[in-house]
């Protein structure tokens, strides 16, 4: 409970923070009321309709990568596990770029999302289709990583095949993953799929315990293997796909925030998947607040600092746990 | 009272049958021993009797919904896995699993068999100890700690006793023989047959997916069996506290 208090204290800061920090210097009080509609035009547009989102998206996405990360590494039973290793998000990258590619993405707002989610819908069945119903984990993983190949070489491709240079860099600063410039419907859009993936996961608890003993065990304290790996599968799929096709790629955090709380969770796979989801929202968020405050002006990606971020905290955690790994 | 039917209990690997017709009762009250060469099919039966395994023929465990076969048999299986740095009380805990509603702590009632458990294993000192850090030993004895905290008329374990020490193995079988004696039943597959002759009130042997003889234990335990089904000379000394065997040599 103490540590549920204090992931909240800290996921309600950030998004406190990312809401009254920005470009536009704006008091807070100021910022509260333009945010609930009253006040100057100019200062409700920016609370509502440039902050709000960002921040939302910021929060939504940190929180469905932090959950996925953190079912995925319960489920494969390995720390190492990260949401991006059954190619959903590779897939729904994919959607992206063909989208921008194409052109295809500029003809209605949600057009880029939907793209990517088509894509990431579509890698989830063709695990299920190789892997099998009955499929061990380990054939998960390697349909995964070869879905993952894929589409990471048909995204070079279409990259390879762009029709001019700004074409090109659009869709690289894309892969770069951000979640400046997004407007509610992005949120509207992304919510209700990312609510269902949620969902999934989120009841995943008591089989991820189960499965601490290992498959034999967890299936003989009643837990239905199969069930759980479909919903883990739609949950991740529903949740990151759509987290990447509204942000982008962010890396790292489905495979960091799960290391770091792990132990603050006393190594419980049910207790790390909320603990995860909030500390997920925080990072992705005080990222997000990083890439407002460091180069105001360069338009510096999430994906980027994320990772600029991630590596070394990766690194300090290697480093400190190398005699328990050992 | 009967806690396990399996009638022609037949798991193929492939073509070729691993366990082939196998049939047997147990019983409350019995402590069952499982014997039989590597590769016998005593795994592949265990698991198969427990639905864990594609299966023909019958079995009263498997035919069960998931739930109630949780509340009637544990499962202790060979590989040895506690995959996350959890505390040992934890660890034990996740046997009360199948009684717990979705996101329900410890009852009282459930608090108490997982203190017996710790008891009974001798693990109390332990219980605040991250598991994953004990030796491999310590950590067999917490896995069998949570599969008494299940609670179930019933417990199946896949050689529970290798790889301890002698006193742990002793203490272990005491244990399983005390649980017999409360009126429950153990199914146990073990290789060392000394102790299986001095614990098991009960031997099934199985020998190429069949089953060899299935008795008491003094009926089993003889020089042909284990001349046939173990290719092992071997002398059987009665003592005072049972069988003992001592193997002398093998047969080609």
């Amino acid at each position: 409970m103490k540590l549920f208090g204090a992931l909240m204290v800290g996921t309600l800061a950030m998004f406190t923070a990312s809401l009254f920090v920005g470009y536009a210097a704006i008091p807070v009080s100021t910022g509260l009321a333009g945010l609930f509609g009253s006040g100057d035009a100019l200062i409700v547009t920016v609370m509502q309709d440039i902050r709000l989102p960002r921040t939302l998206l910021a929060a939504m996405v940190g929180l469905s990568l932090g959950l996925a990360g953190a079912a995925m590494q319960g489920f494969l039973r390995n720390p190492l596990a990260e949401p991006g290793l059954i190619g959903v998000s590779g897939s729904a990258a994919l959607g992206a770029v063909i989208a921008l590619q194409s052109g295809f993405a500029a003809s209605f707002i949600l057009a880029l999302p939907l793209t990517a989610l088509v894509f990431a819908g579509a890698a989830v069945g063709l695990i299920l289709l190789l892997a099998g119903p009955r499929g061990s984990s380990l054939t998960l993983i390697l349909a995964g990583i070869a879905v993952s190949a894929f589409a990471g070489a048909l995204t070079s491709l279409a990259l390879n095949l762009s029709p001019n240079p700004y074409a090109a860099s659009e869709i690289i600063f894309w892969m770069m993953g951000s979640v400046a410039d997004r407007a509610m419907t992005h949120v509207w859009l992304a919510l209700p799929i990312m609510g269902l993936g949620w969902l999934a996961l989120a009841t995943l608890g008591r089989g991820l315990d189960a499965l601490t003993l290992g498959e034999d065990a967890a299936e003989a304290l009643g837990i239905s293997l199969s069930t759980l790996r479909t919903q883990l599968l739609f949950g991740t799929a529903a949740a990151v796909g759509a987290a990447t096709a509204v942000a982008g790629a962010v890396g790292f955090v489905g495979l960091v925030v799960p290391h770091i709380l792990r132990r603050f969770a006393e190594g419980r796979p049910s207790t790390l998947l909320w603990a995860s989801a909030l500390g997920g929202a925080a990072m992705v968020l005080a990222a997000d607040l990083a890439v407002r405050l460091i180069l105001p002006d360069r338009d510096l990606k999430l994906g980027v600092v994320m990772a600029i971020i991630g590596a070394p905290l990766f690194l300090h955690l290697i480093y400190k746990t190398r005699r328990e790994i050992a | 009272m009967t806690l396990l039917t399996l009638n022609k209990l037949t798991v193929r690997r492939g073509a070729c049958p691993v366990v082939d017709a196998a049939s047997l009762n147990i019983t409350a009250g019995e402590c069952v021993g499982l014997i039989g060469p590597n590769g016998a099919g005593k795994t592949s039966l265990l698991r198969g009797a427990l639905g864990l395994l594609p299966y023909e023929g019958q079995s009263s465990l498997a035919e069960m919904p998931p739930k109630a076969r949780a509340a009637t048999a544990a499962w202790l299986p060979q590989k040895r896995e506690i995959a996350w740095p959890m505390s040992v009380e934890r660890v034990v805990a996740l046997g009360r699993l199948p009684y717990l509603a979705r996101g329900a702590s410890l009852s009282d009632e459930d608090q108490k068999a997982v203190d017996a458990a710790l008891d009974r294993m001798g693990l109390q000192s332990f219980r605040a100890r991250i598991a994953t850090q004990l030796s491999g030993g310590e950590q067999a004895r917490v896995l069998i700690a949570r599969t008494l905290a299940q609670d179930t008329p019933l417990l199946m374990a896949d050689e529970p006793i290798a790889g301890l020490d002698p006193a742990a193995q002793i203490a272990t079988l005491d244990v399983f023989k005390t649980l017999a004696s409360e009126g429950r039943a153990v199914f146990t597959s073990l290789h060392d047959l000394s102790l299986a002759a001095r614990y098991c009130t009960r031997l099934i042997v199985i020998s190429a997916g069949r089953i060899a003889a299935d008795g008491p234990t003094d009926d089993v335990l003889t020089k042909d069996m284990l001349a046939d089904v173990f290719h092992l000379r071997a002398d059987i000394v009665n003592t005072p506290s049972g069988a003992l065997i001592e193997p002398l040599g093998v047969l080609s």
